[in-house]
């Protein structure tokens, strides 16, 4: 059928089965703004902010498993959208963020509301594309979305000139897509996979090493069969929280700079680390040269930069999580658990001496009390986002995840203002569950224009935060490197974040004690509309354990008595 | 063990001739630190692919991973590491007329080279080699006052 660019993306979205965007509109997109008003087959959420649309495709994609789209217009539109394609590259994220652009005439003439897109998104996307004839829309878009979900997952940006947005062409979608130079290689060599198997059979003390890409390859549930059928145990990245259920024997706990003191020295005292959709980030290994030391490494990735990128692979396997592992499972006799039974004990033994917990000690509330009491009280009911800071590494800590896509933060940009908008992403992804943001007072003013969005939407968000007046993460720093030296990082003057959020229409607590915070909660959740719960916690508590930047994993702070104010 | 010696490497590497296809290389190589001595690219004939050939250097570490990285690429078709191959580059040089120029002449001829055209005031010379045989005759040459020299970049096929 012959339609103009612009009806074209519309029918893209929809043969793709898209049922929620993202977006603002503006000058260079309103061709195709123009047909989202005509049509009724997906939903359109209209965001505060263009960086809040994109973290809500991604909060929408990382619950849902699908790809997050977003809509943008050129120029400022298209800027405000970079942090959240920076943000969806680091960590992975499924993504087709569709920018307009200046008439293909006007280009390259700084005529008005114009950027240079795609130079700017080259580096923080899996791919780009601008598009300069109708013609190649269909292609264009299809290859898109396949890019965007297909090996290691990422963020694709399109870019389109508003005059081929009405331009009118034939639109066929029923094409093959024929990518000669990106085939990602999902298989695994079985060889490989065998031999892997036969070192898992001989090592000692064997370590799962589980990452975030068992989470995008859908593979969770085979990975817990596989721990289960080996007995080895395993620690999760920051990017793999609920790919073990928190209450499973072999799960010991996050690891890395704010991992468990028993994670920590399971991974320095491993003989081979068993990596799964893990990419030995920094935040994970701490000193390279000290990184279990003294163990193989059997690295399963889809990526093969990641592989022996910073950590050198014994056994390097390229190929999507699951296949691997569905693999590995046919081989898992080969494995006696019973073998390991020492080296489970011996880190029970870490588990005990160092638990990971927090002493109750302070007059106000502590804020890992209000992870874990919204763990006890919402529990697998909840998906979880956070933003950044402390309190997204006390959620990481202490909440009690239980299935995977429970958990939705920002991992390898750290991007404050990241958890509302992804939140309401979420929220719109799976409408049955409850969605919580733990945020701080920090991050949640940036993007809390975006109570309009949840309001308007009926997105019943309910942002849960943790009020420190600090910039906590990094007043963290200041006082244990920084001799205490606070600098622009005090947040005593604040709003009213009660009043701020009855402003746009939903509701407010201030909370003070557990007995408030218990019906605050559950009054939010009975109420079912945008929330706000400030909760006021002590100030100046610490994560811990840490590892200092640069140090080795088994060279942690421990949980320390109360700092003096 | 992985090494950290730093060596020179030739990588081809074979991408779609479309636009912005060489930015995505060569902000690739800027964005995460990479080097480049020098980078050609010229279409392939009869096909939709243009080579590139680049010189970098980094450690074996590095290369590996500027090799993984360049095949991340969406067009990036293939990418060689060098190990055996047969290199050449071409310089252009430009010198006065006063100069000697049966010298000059019989120099160039030793480096698969001649006198390519003569002007009022000056001559211009080709030679053609190795790498490192052009960078030995631009180092015996220099006594003949060159005023310009051009050098196109390595150019290499796997034997
Ligand atoms: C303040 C702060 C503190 C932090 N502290 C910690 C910490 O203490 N501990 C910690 O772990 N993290 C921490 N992080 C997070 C950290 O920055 C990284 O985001 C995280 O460690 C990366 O997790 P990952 O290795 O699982 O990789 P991901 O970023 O999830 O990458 C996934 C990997 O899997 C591969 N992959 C993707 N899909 C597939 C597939 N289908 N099949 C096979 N492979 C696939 C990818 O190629 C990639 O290599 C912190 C972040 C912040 C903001
Ligand atoms: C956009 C952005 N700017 C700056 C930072 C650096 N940063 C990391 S954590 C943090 C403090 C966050 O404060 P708050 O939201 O109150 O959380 P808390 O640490 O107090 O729990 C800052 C400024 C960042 N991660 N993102
Ligand atoms: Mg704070």
């Amino acid at each position: 059928m012959q339609i103009s660019g612009a009806q074209m993306v519309i029918e893209a979205l929809i043969a793709e089965g898209v049922d929620t965007i993202f977006g603002y509109p503006g000058g260079a997109i309103m061709n195709v703004y123009d047909e989202i008003y005509k049509q009724n087959k997906f939903h359109h959420i209209l965001n505060r902010h263009e960086q809040a649309s994109v973290h809500a495709a991604e909060g929408y994609a990382k619950a849902s498993g699908k790809v997050g789209v977003a809509l943008i217009t050129s120029g400022p539109g298209f800027t405000n959208a970079v942090t959240g394609l920076a943000d969806a590259y680091m960590d992975s994220i499924p993504l087709v963020v569709i920018s307009g652009q200046v008439p293909m005439s006007l280009i390259g003439t700084d005529a008005f509301q114009e950027i240079d897109a795609v130079g700017i998104s080259r580096s923080c996307t899996k791919h780009n594309y601008l598009v300069t004839d109708a013609k190649d829309l269909p292609r264009v878009l299809k290859e898109a979305f396949y890019i965007a979900a297909s090996g290691r997952p990422g963020p694709v940006h399109v870019d389109i000139p508003k005059d081929v947005t009405a331009q009118i062409e034939e639109f066929n979608y029923d094409i093959e897509i024929n990518l000669e130079t990106y085939k990602p290689n999902v298989k695994g060599n079985t060889r490989q996979i065998k031999k892997a198997m036969e070192a898992i059979a001989k090592a000692r003390r064997p370590l799962f090493y589980l990452g975030g890409g068992i989470i995008n390859s859908n593979a969770a549930y085979e990975v817990r069969e596989l721990v289960h059928k080996t007995g080895i145990p395993a620690v999760e990245t920051f990017m793999a929280r609920g790919t073990l259920s928190y209450d499973d024997d072999l799960l010991i706990s996050m690891l890395g700079m704010h991992g468990s003191y028993a994670a920590n020295m399971a991974m320095s005292e491993t003989d081979l680390v068993i990596g799964l959709g893990a990419r030995f980030d920094d935040r994970v290994t701490g000193k390279l040269s000290e990184f279990a030391k003294n163990a193989g490494v059997i690295h399963v990735d889809i990526d093969p930069a990641s592989i022996s990128k910073l950590v050198n692979a014994d056994f390097p396997i390229v190929g999507d999580i699951k296949n691997v592992v569905l693999e590995m499972l046919g081989l898992s006799d080969l494995i006696d658990a019973d073998k390991y039974k020492t080296w489970r004990s011996n880190i029970k033994n870490f588990d005990e001496l160092h638990p990971l917990t927090f002493h109750e000690d302070s007059d106000r509330l502590k804020p890992q009390w209000v992870i874990q009491r919204v763990g006890e009280l919402l529990g697998d009911s909840a998906n979880i986002s956070t933003d950044v800071g402390q309190h997204q590494m006390w959620a990481a800590q202490f909440y009690p995840f239980t299935r995977p896509r429970q958990w939705i933060s920002s991992g390898g940009l750290g991007t404050m203002g990241f958890g509302f908008p992804a939140a309401i992403g979420v929220k719109a992804a799976t409408p049955e569950k409850i969605s919580i943001n733990f945020t701080g007072d920090g991050s949640i003013l940036m993007n809390c224009q975006e109570l309009m969005t949840a309001v308007e939407q009926k997105l019943p968000v309910i942002n849960i935060i943790l009020n420190n007046n600090f910039l906590g993460m990094v007043r963290q720093w200041q006082t244990l490197f920084y001799d205490k030296r606070h600098s622009e990082t005090d947040l005593s003057v604040q709003p009213d974040f009660v009043k701020l959020s009855e402003a746009f229409g939903g509701i407010g607590y201030r909370v003070h004690t557990k007995e408030e915070f218990d019906a605050a909660l559950k009054d939010a959740v009975e109420k079912n509309v945008v929330a706000f719960i400030e909760v006021l916690v002590e100030r100046f508590e610490n994560v811990m354990p840490m590892v200092p930047s640069g140090g080795s994993l088994f060279n942690m702070m421990l949980l320390e008595k109360k700092e003096k104010k | 063990m992985i090494t950290e010696n730093s060596e020179r490497r030739v990588i081809s590497v074979i991408v779609v001739n479309e636009a912005s296809v060489l930015s995505r290389i060569t902000d690739l190589f800027s964005g995460r630190g990479y080097n480049i001595t020098s980078l050609t690219v010229a279409p392939i004939p009869e096909s939709r692919y243009s080579r590139l050939t680049i010189v970098t250097s980094g450690s074996v570490r590095v290369i590996e991973q500027i090799t993984k990285q360049l095949h991340k690429l969406i067009p990036v078709l293939r990418v060689y590491e060098h190990a055996d191959l047969v290199e050449k580059e071409m310089a252009l040089i430009k010198f006065p007329l006063s100069e000697n120029l049966s010298d000059i002449s019989t120099l160039c001829a030793a480096y698969n080279g001649k006198i390519v055209n003569v002007g009022e005031n000056v001559i211009i010379a080709m030679v053609a080699d190795e790498p490192v045989r052009i960078e030995n005759f631009l180092r015996v040459i220099k006594k003949y006052n060159p005023k310009e020299i051009v050098r196109s970049g390595a150019v290499a096929l796997e034997r």
